[in-house]
């Protein structure tokens, strides 16, 4: 296999995993409250579509990301007072918000631009690498060709996360809140106001990560573009052991199989793609059994949490 | 009486205004589109109940939902989130076509029982992987449902693909389904017996359908297995200390439940598609079902007007569509009753999931008991 071909997966794995991570990390804030979030495709769809409509609408793919990141809070906020409010059950609010958002956009797309299927092609998109002098680098320079400011952005936003959640006071309040809300209750931290947050943050993060999909790959809307990518980012956060640094290891990891399943032709290998397809979700679910170190998740995770009144 | 009345009302209270907030918001998003509400529910009523062929095709479109349904609501019954019915179903689709081919030679009233029971079991092997994960390393069945999935979707694609397709068996191209099923699999088209069914695609899996869901009524309400895996449901722990395995019967209600969605990708394909496509996507039977156990009120009684309801939206839409209106709004309509659900029913009824948690004695558990 020569350089060019290892370069060329490398960066295909690595554009492959970037909404991946964005959504994972969206999972990492949710999950570690104490709230599951099966939605993060919903809000990604949400994402991916309204970064391309208000692309569309202004001219400047900068604006699409903004866009896509109000409206996966939007989404998010649904999830919000489903879960945490009326103390739902979170895995319906997740698959009501998944279906929500697909019929959703399917509904906007045919009201704004009378066809179904797809979008047209944005006028604008974030495709291209914004650290130009990176390629000037010996060897790895044709990388970072490849690299669009979705991954710069992913890269940095996963040291963030990690350094919130695990550096900071409110970090360790997010984490109590996740794994005994009551005690963390007894101590005054508001528990509903903090998972609230980190909610938003997951819906911020997600549609970030749709943007990611639509103007920072494609450069338009297709119906069905999302395909399970929120579900994957959800077994990378599984993976990744509900960790930021972990979730980028699994996203490329998860990157790496989908890359060579793309390229296998390229370089004459004979495993069938559908095989590659499966990795992420057999790893993740042999990371579950624990055969390679035990996934635990937050103790809480999932659980409504109600005040006691008396 | 009175009480009684208000008993059902109390009971039927959250699922009808659920239905109605999901047709209100429909209305608002049918007006969006610049299209009159009213002219939009009849042409719903009218494509999918007006006459006996379309009210054929919404039988039709019920009968997987119907049994996707019952197999969430066994799952919901016995605490457990089986949304692992895309898989079972898509798993139990391909093996019923690879099963139908292997035994082509047999006749209709020999293969037609097999392939029940290999979709039956094949389904049931697949929620069964969670079943005794859960069971015996309490590993969440949510997230390996959701794993399990997509490992279906691309080990039947992978099938399609290689195995089973024609190019392989039949000497043709390469193509992006599978083989057809021999005609002896084939269940009976309702309008050979009734021809006023017309144009309509239902078939007798409509019957098969509904008599499963009164079995599965028997089994919960009138059985020891239907007792146990409740009482499991209602508290694990109160289980095992009157001497109810809670592993055992979590892992029976997986694979049970595993079955049904297993049952209702088999009678698809020997109802009508008579073979398993290529697909980038989940067939999304399984998200469906969740709805029907959900406004059913996870009773296997309530799921058939509940998969009734959803089988009108989704044979509607076409009338719909002629009538100018986007096709999408029934898809919306569905997932607004989900989120009203989800916020208001689920805390009452099927949240026993999660109450085992937060300790017994909580007046909530009266409730749920008269279900």
């Amino acid at each position: 296999m020569s350089g060019v071909i290892v370069i060329a997966v490398i960066a295909s794995a690595i554009r492959l995993a970037t909404p991946l991570l964005l959504s994972a990390l969206g999972g990492v804030f949710s999950e570690r409250s104490g709230v599951v979030n099966i939605g993060l495709e919903g809000i990604m769809i949400f994402g991916a579509f309204f970064s391309v409509l208000f692309t569309h609408i202004t001219g400047n793919a900068w604006i699409g990301v903004v866009a896509a990141i109000i409206f996966g809070i939007v989404m998010a906020a649904l999830l919000a007072v489903v879960s945490i409010n009326l103390k739902g059950n979170q895995i319906i609010a997740g698959t009501a918000v998944n279906l929500l958002a697909a019929a959703l956009t399917a509904f906007f797309l045919e009201l704004i631009w009378h066809r179904s299927g797809s979008t047209p092609i944005c006028p604008d998109m974030l495709t291209s690498n914004p650290i130009r002098v990176l390629e000037k680098l010996p060897v790895i320079g044709d990388l970072f060709k490849q690299f669009t400011p979705f991954i710069y952005i992913a890269i940095v936003l996963t040291f963030v996360t990690y350094y919130i959640l695990w550096k900071t006071p409110w970090g360790l309040h997010v984490r109590a809140v996740g794994e005994h809300p009551k005690a963390a209750d007894t101590v005054g931290i508001g528990v509903y106001k903090t998972r609230w947050i980190c909610v938003l943050l997951s819906g911020v993060l997600a549609g970030l990560s749709g943007a990611c999909l639509s103007i920072g790959t494609v450069g338009l809307f297709r119906e069905g573009m999302v395909a399970g990518k929120g579900f994957i980012a959800l077994a990378a956060m599984v993976f990744g052991k509900w960790h930021p640094i972990g979730a980028m290891g699994a996203s490329f990891f998860f990157g790496i199989c989908l890359a060579i399943q793309i390229q296998a032709q390229s370089f004459g290998l004979d495993v069938p793609g559908e095989f590659l397809a499966m990795v992420p979700y057999v790893a993740t679910i042999i990371v579950l059994i624990g055969v390679v170190g035990k996934a635990v998740a937050p103790k809480a995770d999932g659980q409504p949490y109600e005040k006691d009144e008396a | 009486m009175k009480t009684r009345l208000l008993n059902v009302w109390s009971v039927l209270k959250l699922p009808l205004v659920a239905i109605l907030v999901g047709f209100v918001v429909g209305a608002f998003c049918i007006m969006l589109a610049g299209s009159n509400p009213l002219t939009a529910y009849a042409a719903l009523l009218k494509g999918s109940l007006a006459s006996l062929p379309s009210f054929g095709e919404t039988l039709y479109k019920v009968t997987p939902i119907l049994l996707t349904g019952l197999a969430a609501a066994i799952g919901f019954r016995c605490g457990l989130f089986n949304i692992g019915g895309e898989g079972q179903y898509v798993v139990a689709a391909i093996a019923t076509v690879g099963v139908a081919w292997s035994f082509q030679g047999l006749p209709h009233f020999i293969l037609v029982p097999i392939l029940l029971i290999t979709g039956a079991l094949a389904g049931g092997v697949w929620g069964g992987i969670a079943g005794i994960l859960k069971a015996k390393r309490g590993i969440n069945e949510v997230i390996t449902t959701i794993m399990l999935n997509w490992t279906a979707l691309y080990l039947s694609n992978y099938l399609v693909r290689t195995l089973l397709n024609p190019s392989r068996l039949l000497d043709k191209l390469p193509s992006g389904h599978t083989v057809a099923v021999p005609e002896a699999a084939r269940l009976m088209k309702l309008k050979v017996i009734i021809p006023a069914f017309g144009y309509s695609s239902a078939h007798t899996g409509i019957f098969i359908a509904i008599g499963v869901a009164v079995l599965m009524w028997f089994i919960l309400f009138k059985t020891t297995l239907g007792y146990e895996i409740r009482a499991v449901g209602f508290n694990p722990t109160a289980s095992e200390y009157g001497g109810i395995s809670s592993a055992k019967n979590t892992f029976l209600a997986m694979f049970i439940s595993g079955g049904l969605a297993g049952l209702a990708g088999a009678i698809q394909i020997m109802g009508l598609v008579y073979m398993v496509n290529q697909s980038p996507e989940l067939p999304g039977y399984g998200f469906t079902g969740l709805c029907v156990a959900l406004v059913g009120l996870s009773h296997p009684l309530g799921c058939i007007p509940a998969a009734l309801l959803f089988g009108i939206l989704d044979n509607g839409s076409r009338q719909m569509q002629l009538a100018g209106i986007p096709k999408e709004i029934n898809a919306i309509i569905s997932a607004v009753i989900l989120v009203f659900v989800a916020g208001a029913l689920l805390l009452k009824y099927i949240n026993v999931y999660f109450e085992k948690k937060r300790g017994a004695g909580k007046p909530r558990f009266k409730e749920v008991r008269e279900v």
